[in-house]
């Protein structure tokens, strides 16, 4: 046991007097935070759109006056015709056109219909339905207000309530995912190349023919990395707390313990692929190319799941961080506690014990 | 006796610390040259402002008649070098690596050519033109390495411990390239810690703590300190050096 | 200048002998850019939806049939209490919920107006916001269909002529008719492959430079090179036009993989394409050398250029629109190389912009990597 400590406090000293590697294992988890936290968001609001209007009349100018005042929108002026959209769409000056034809409420007023034409930049398909939507919401809602004007009757109403996350923010869903991310990273690709620069300097052959046992060598150079991630993951919660005002809901045990199985499963992953890389940058490739894009593709927190064709959901099953993501969201974000989550847990449990004891196989008979 | 190698008063200081500290030394043309040390003593620190790898703090200096503060670039181009950890690359054919270093000094297509197939003859090396170097046993390795260094002709060759870890005999063949090089006119400025190897150069000058505590021939050394070989010579002046290590 | 030539002779030498090197390099970016595209979509469907049905009748599942016949959502059963629903939800078994008070039928016709409620899980605001609008269209639709049913059809409203504004119970409507440029199926993957191919695009300039750069620093391979008459410039140049070069062969590996699997052919010039991309790796590669000069060992650069790049993939536009980060985070990205790029890319694939159209972008890319290889040089001929 004092050998294993021993070992650990070695570890440590090499992890912390390399400053940059430093910078990257705790700056890396709040820059992300901090950014994705604040900055991203799937809403999308102030858009850029012109408004080409030929009737230049009262109704029109109403709409106008409304489309303009939304804050979705950021109308820009500047375009006396319709010929210049496809230019400004080329130049991405605008996302959206609204064109109002002439003589729009002559039209409206004698035969009961007018229509507006919208052209959207669809390169961005949700952005452009969006918009769209966005727009037709207003238009509809002035359509309401003349029929109420006329007294239409039967008047159909709905009344949203947003859960969870009234006002639309990003952080609470990027949040959880960032974590996931950063944690999975960390522990993975920082623990592969470690390991494998002790197999390139040579210092890692010296430790094995030593009388200490290989296992202990195997978790002194996990712990660090073990430690590492729970510093960080304290960081990343009170983080959330204080600047995106989102604190854990539920019990912050129970995260802990999935966390710690999540990390668990990432630090035996890592160990997994230093096995077979010959140089740090082998290693550091695997490590992106095997890790990196799975976990941000297949977590969940990018993009659905369930939209993805069947044979990547089915992949997205054996990728560790998507049952974490699911457990950090109810956990942190609902406050729901282990009956929600005991399906998630064991399957994080059981990936964690079968990746490390697998690991540690390999590990010993590739040096046999 | 031409002088390929003159400093006077060359100093380095790294903050407070003096590396090297007023050396005044010549070294001619044509001569094995061997640069002595303990470890810490300076050596290549000393080395390096004489290739132009670091200037001076003060004090002058000029290699192969060009001065080390003002013209390196063209110092860089009489010298040859050739380090510790070999200058070959590894995954380079050993044809490869002559073209590659031949044609950074300079050479152009046919002479690059002609020298190449020369070099190969003389080594022995022409079943292994297309070999990667890293498959070449050590001691090829630095025989041939050697010879790249001097692929372009160069007034002064800088040798940085090439000997390390090969058996005596492949050493000693080392430096019957060595004694061919210097026999053609190529000064052979070598450092070493193998005492033996001192006996095999025409004067040899001891650096401690920064300063040149001797230099002579290695005969002349015996005598001065009264001892049987190099290596007694080295302990007496060495053993009461107070730093440790370069 | 003949330096140069032996510097990249050997460095292609190198690099073509290196075959798990280039197979990481060549073939892995190829496997992310025909998988990524799969699973990057963002379209919104198949919502799941927990109906609470207190009205019971024909009225009712009309409406919810209505729904689930849109194929964006799919039924997700019946709960009896809106807490029941509510608790769906809370177990992501639902991702919405659609409560029909009791009597709505008949109360709609009494009053005249009755509300619906709907409570969506908004932890994912695209999702919330496209399904909020699109049940709001659907029962507007629904709404617009009683009426006719209920009140036969409103004279003169589907016609012209002066018959509608005699009848008090016309209300003129204003429609929206709207129609997609560019990409007129919404097809997700036409937006997401080109900026793909500059994540990987960019992985390869900006990392892999700096790691085969500091290899040499740690491997010590470098002092050999600068005891030689090989100035530095040509040394920097040596180092980044190989892989200014690899970039160039992902690139277009990118573009014909996107057009086998994806059918995606840029519309506009490939000229303009490849100026953008040499810009952009000059940008990127600056970068990839300045980490060299900062890092002394593989990890060091590794961890450096992961910071940066993790950073550009997650914020550039790739996932997220730009458009609805803050002012302040906007501002940052502006300095980024990657966001303008992936602007380009999707201006130039996807809409057939040209040179004056990309102009900003172009030139702030050029302006930045100007800024990073002039840092970077300066710093190399101090420290290396």
């Amino acid at each position: 046991m004092k050998q294993l400590i021993v070992f650990i406090q070695k570890e440590f000293l090499h992890v912390f007097r390399d400053r940059k590697t430093l910078l990257m294992l705790f700056g890396l988890p709040i820059a992300q935070i901090v950014l994705f936290g604040f900055a991203l968001s799937n809403e999308i609001k102030n858009s850029k759109i012109v408004v080409v209007d030929y009737s230049k009349d009262p109704v029109t100018t109403q709409l106008i006056q409304e489309i303009t005042s939304s804050q979705y929108f950021n109308v820009t002026r500047g375009l006396p015709s319709a010929t210049g959209i496809d230019a400004a769409f080329k130049r991405g000056d605008i996302k959206m056109a609204v064109i109002f034809p002439e003589h729009f409420s002559d039209d409206l007023i004698r035969t009961g219909k007018a229509t507006i034409q919208v052209i959207a930049d669809a390169s961005d398909p949700n952005q452009a339905t969006t918009v769209t939507n966005y727009l037709t919401q207003i238009v509809g809602t002035y359509n309401a207000r003349l029929a109420q004007a006329s007294g239409q009757p039967l008047q159909i109403g709905v009344q949203n309530r947003m859960l969870y996350n009234p006002e639309l923010r990003g952080a609470p869903n990027f949040v959880p995912g960032v974590m996931a991310l950063v944690l999975m990273l960390v522990c993975t690709m920082m623990t592969s190349v470690a390991i494998v620069r002790e197999k390139e300097l040579g210092t890692m052959e010296i430790l094995l023919v030593s009388p200490f046992k290989t296992i202990y060598i195997i978790i002194s150079k996990l712990a660090p990395n073990l430690l590492i991630s729970i510093v960080n993951l304290c960081v990343i919660l009170v983080l959330s707390d204080v600047f995106l005002d989102l604190p854990v809901k539920g019990s912050i045990l129970l995260l802990f313990f999935d966390s710690i199985l999540f990390i668990l499963t990432s630090l035996s992953i890592g160990l997994l692929l230093s096995i077979n890389a010959k140089t740090q940058q082998a290693a550091m490739m695997s490590s992106l190319m095997g890790m990196m894009l799975p976990t941000m593709l297949l977590t969940g927190f990018l993009f659905p799941i369930e939209n993805m064709p069947l044979p990547l959901q089915w992949l997205s099953n054996a990728v560790p961080s998507r049952w974490y993501f699911i457990v950090v969201k109810r956990v942190m974000l609902k406050g729901l506690g282990f009956s929600s989550v005991w399906k998630e847990t064991l399957i994080l449990a059981g990936m964690s014990f079968f990746l490390f004891a697998v690991s540690i196989r390999r590990f010993k008979t590739r040096l046999q | 006796m031409e002088t390929v190698i003159k400093t006077d008063k060359l100093t380095k200081r790294f903050g407070g610390f003096i590396a090297c500290n007023a050396l005044t030394f010549e070294v001619y043309k044509g001569e094995i040259f061997g640069f002595l040390g303990a470890n810490g003593a300076g050596k290549t620190t000393a080395m390096r402002m004489l290739c132009g790898l670091l200037a001076p703090s003060s004090g002058d200096a000029a290699v192969a008649g060009f001065d080390v503060y003002t013209q390196t670039e063209k110092i860089k181009r009489r010298i040859g070098y050739m380090s510790q950890k070999f200058s070959l690359y590894d995954d380079l054919t050993v044809t490869e690596n002559i073209r590659f270093y031949a044609g950074i000094y300079g050479m152009t297509g046919d002479s690059i050519r002609a020298k190449t197939k020369s070099l190969l003859d003389e080594l022995q090396l022409q079943g292994e033109a297309r070999t990667l170097v890293r498959e070449l046993p050590l001691g090829w390795k630095q025989k041939l390495a050697f010879s790249v260094s001097i692929v372009h002709d160069p007034d002064i060759v800088f040798l940085d411990e090439p000997t390390g870890g090969v058996d005596p005999v492949t050493r000693r063949q080392f430096w019957d390239l060595i004694y061919h090089a210097a026999d053609k006119g190529v000064t052979v400025f070598v450092t070493t810690h193998y005492m033996d190897e001192a006996e095999y150069c025409n004067r040899v000058s001891i650096m401690v703590d920064g300063v040149i505590a001797a230099l002579d021939s290695p005969d002349g050394l015996k005598r001065r300190y009264d001892c049987g070989n190099m290596e007694d010579v080295f302990y007496q002046l060495a053993r009461n050096a107070k730093r440790k290590a370069d | 200048m003949r330096t140069l030539l032996f510097l990249l002779d050997k460095e292609f030498r190198q690099m073509l002998r290196n075959r798990q090197l280039l197979s990481t390099l060549l073939i892995a970016p190829l496997i992310q850019l025909i998988l990524l595209p799969l699973a990057a979509d963002y379209t919104v469907k198949d919502i799941a939806m927990t109906v609470v049905d207190n009205d019971h009748s024909t009225f009712s599942r009309k409406l919810v049939d209505k729904i689930t016949a849109s194929g964006y959502f799919k039924l997700a059963g019946y709960t009896t209490s809106y807490a029941d629903g509510l608790a769906k939800v809370q177990q992501d078994k639902a991702d919405l919920l659609l409560q029909i008070p009791p009597h709505f039928e008949r109360d709609l016709v009494k009053e005249n107006a009755r509300d619906l409620y709907v409570a969506i899980n908004a932890i994912e605001g695209t999702k919330a916001n496209l399904g909020g609008a699109y049940l709001s269209s659907i029962i507007a639709d629904f709404n617009s269909d009683i009426r006719l049913q209920w009140l036969g059809p409103v004279a003169g409203a589907a016609s012209s002529g002066s018959s509608a504004a005699a009848d008090p119970d016309a209300t003129p409507q204003i429609s929206v008719a709207s129609s997609n440029w560019y990409n007129p199926l919404l097809n997700y993957k036409l937006y997401m492959v080109p900026a793909i191919l500059v994540t990987l695009v960019t992985a390869m300039a900006a990392m892999q430079s700096a790691f085969n750069i500091v290899q040499e620093k740690e491997s010590g391979t470098i002092e050999q090179i600068n005891v030689t008459p090989i100035r530095k410039h040509w040394f920097i140049l040596g180092k980044l036009i190989p892989f200014l070069v690899l970039g160039v062969v992902v690139f277009t590996l990118g573009i014909i993989a996107g057009w086998a699997f994806y059918g995606i052919w840029p519309l506009g010039s490939f000229v303009v394409l490849y100026g953008a991309l040499v810009v952009y790796l000059f940008a990127m590669l600056g970068m990839g050398l300045l980490i060299s000069t900062y890092s002394a060992t593989q990890q060091q650069a590794m961890s450096l250029s992961f910071f940066f790049i993790n950073i550009f993939n997650l914020m550039s536009g790739v996932f997220t629109a730009v458009d609805s980060m803050p002012a302040w985070a906007q501002y940052i990205v502006e300095t980024f190389p990657p966001s303008h790029f992936i602007k380009i890319m999707r201006m130039v694939v996807l809409k057939g912009s040209g040179w004056s159209d990309i102009g900003y972008h172009l030139g702030a890319m050029a302006v930045i990597g100007l800024f990073l290889n002039t840092w970077a040089v300066l710093n190399y001929r101090k420290t290396v």
